[in-house]
């Protein structure tokens, strides 16, 4: 997993709200993909800058496409997301509950003035 | 008088499946069918309007015509728009005749929508206004 290249491809609003609209149905095409974000969102977005989008999510793994008869289908993979949680933000946002020890309490004593 | 929407046309791999299709499956009336050549003027009416807007069932041998309906199919886009007054009957009549929509209705805005198959190379829209 590229931490760089997940949270790059979750940098543009457009792109999570493509994930949003995945989460409500997935497996769309392009063409749904886009009258969802311009209906719904008013995005003022070309189906060729859409694509390009669909090609950022995809190389950071958090879409596959399936091909059904002859249409392209998308669909979004969660799996990067739980692990993005698990090895970067979880230990972050959760810290493992641990008695303070003395050299943390030193420090803050330090930045007290103490 | 001014200029009036008489025919429409879809490009159809073979007009005779195409027919079948359109008129046995979608429900639209046959209006003209006359020898062209190696093909045939092919248009049908929606069903109770025979004096309505023309669909013309036309042969897609021009060689730019199948990358084209390819392309459009891939991404998902439809090559027309009809109206129905419920999608989701419609899906699901078309469904049980063995009809594949890439999209099942979905409602967006003033319209649900649904798309599906042709069989001839196409996707068809079908919107319901609300």
């Amino acid at each position: 997993m590229d931490l760089d290249l997940l949270f790059r491809a979750l940098a543009d609003p457009t792109r999570r709200r493509m994930l949003d609209e995945l989460a409500e149905r997935d497996g769309q095409t392009l063409f749904e993909l886009h009258v969802r974000l311009v209906s719904w969102h008013g995005a003022s977005l070309s189906r060729q800058a859409l694509s390009k989008h669909l090609q950022v999510l995809e190389e950071a793994g958090l879409l596959r496409t399936e091909w059904r008869w002859r249409s392209k289908h998308h669909f979004l993979e969660r799996s990067p997301l739980r692990r993005m949680w698990d090895v970067w933000m979880r230990p972050l946002a959760e810290p493992p509950e641990k008695e303070t020890g003395d050299a943390d309490q030193d420090r803050r004593d330090e930045r007290a003035g103490r | 008088m001014p200029i009036k929407i008489v025919v429409t046309s879809v490009l159809v791999d073979d007009q005779e499946k195409a027919l079948r299709f359109y008129r046995d499956i979608l429900g639209f009336e046959l209006k003209h069918d006359i020898p062209m050549g190696q093909h045939r003027w092919l248009t049908l009416t929606s069903a109770g309007d025979p004096d309505g807007v023309e669909l013309l069932l036309e042969p897609d041998e021009h060689p730019a015509a199948k990358p084209w309906k390819t392309a459009l199919v891939a991404d998902g886009i439809p090559a027309t728009s009809f109206g129905v007054e419920d999608v989701h009957a419609e899906h699901k009549r078309l469904s049980a005749l063995g009809v594949a929509f890439t999209q099942p209705p979905v409602h967006l805005g003033p319209v649900t929508t649904a798309v599906f198959d042709d069989t001839c190379g196409n996707l068809i829209q079908i919107a319901q206004r609300h």
